[in-house]
């Protein structure tokens, strides 16, 4: 077998127990999309194409409260922006013409993209497109199981599926200041600590503008919170 | 429903924007480290804010409900490793209950 067939092959099974998780996972999504009066197909789209959970739910979240599309669609780009860096990383390991590249990095995600790093911040690309396909393929399928039963799921509040929406943005912020950050982004010094300090800077803002401002909004501005990174670094060794 | 498809097309569109950026047109150039270290904090602090707002707003008004108790379920269950899906359906069950205790 070619090196690149076992590249393909490594990357598919490494993302299988994974796939079980995200699909539970995109099951959750479809569920809360579809209390929050997303419909059946927007749901399904939207994880194809948007591609990554705390983004979509983050959109959801603020339509169903009421949010302007312009909010919306802000908090998901913002919680899709590390996507921008996570390219770049991936870049100099993507061989291929531009289309090629487009699709490879269209099924990066953090999983996928975790899963092919080689450890000298090179990337496998055959592992990246298998694993990434495997789990967007679990991620959708999970959305459109999800937006069946949450159609016959009844009254969201009755539910406490409103208190979903918090807890699993808690669940989704948790590794993002555990230490564990250090080894998957070891170009961030003091990783540790600064995700915490910017989501604790972020709730404060969200919660100062909700009495003023329109729903989406103190979410939108809560972004502003991650302006922490441009304060210099207190350096712990000489 | 034009709201919902406006907001599901133009992030899908600026999601894979945001993906494509750096394979397809910078070609392999690193960002600068401060624009990399502020775009990678942009994660905590909307989830921190959606966290926030999510327990405690009620449209424009802050109160303290059955979903407090229901988000601090949950943080029990992320500190025990608990997995996504049964961190969601803690919260919920626990709120429902909570609701339904009159709280």
């Amino acid at each position: 077998m070619s090196d690149e067939a076992r590249g393909y092959r490594a990357g598919a099974r490494a993302a299988v127990p994974l796939a079980l998780a995200v699909g539970a996972f995109g099951i959750s999504f479809g569920v809360l999309a579809r209390s929050a009066g997303m419909g059946a197909f927007a749901p399904i789209v939207m994880s194809i194409t948007t591609f990554g959970g705390s983004a979509q739910f983050a959109a959801v979240s603020v339509l169903g409260d009421g949010g302007s599309a312009a909010a919306a669609i802000a908090a998901a780009l913002m919680l899709n922006a590390r996507y921008l860096p996570i390219g770049v990383s991936i870049a100099p390991s993507l061989s291929g013409g531009t289309w090629s590249r487009l699709l490879h990095a269209q099924v990066t995600v953090d999983e996928s993209w975790a899963i092919a790093a080689e450890g000298d911040g090179r990337f496998s690309q055959q592992v990246l497109m298998a694993s990434g396909l495997v789990l967007g393929a679990a991620w959708t399928a999970g959305t459109a199981l999800g937006v069946v039963f949450g159609d016959v799921l009844g009254d969201p509040a009755q539910l406490g599926l409103d208190a979903a929406f918090p807890a699993l943005f808690l669940a989704l912020l948790a590794p993002q200041v555990r230490d564990h950050l250090r080894r998957v982004y070891p170009s961030i010094r003091d990783a540790g600590g600064r995700p915490l300090a910017a989501a604790l800077l972020g709730a404060g803002i969200g919660l100062v503008l909700t009495p003023v401002a329109p729903p989406g909004v103190p979410i939108v501005a809560a972004g502003l919170a991650c302006l922490i990174g441009l304060l210099p670094v207190r350096r712990t060794e000489p | 429903m034009t709201e919902i498809w406006t907001v599901v097309v133009v992030s899908g569109i600026g999601s894979i924007a945001l993906k494509a950026a750096g394979p397809v047109l910078l070609g392999g150039r690193p960002l600068p480290e401060r624009v990399d270290t502020v775009v990678r904090l942009l994660g905590p602090a909307l989830l921190g804010a959606l966290v926030a707002i999510g327990t405690f707003a009620d449209g424009q008004d802050l109160v303290v409900d059955a979903r407090v108790v229901g988000v601090a379920a949950a943080a029990i269950a992320i500190a025990a490793r608990a997995p996504a899906l049964l961190v969601v359906i803690v919260a919920a069950a626990v709120t429902a209950a909570v609701r339904m205790a009159g709280g």
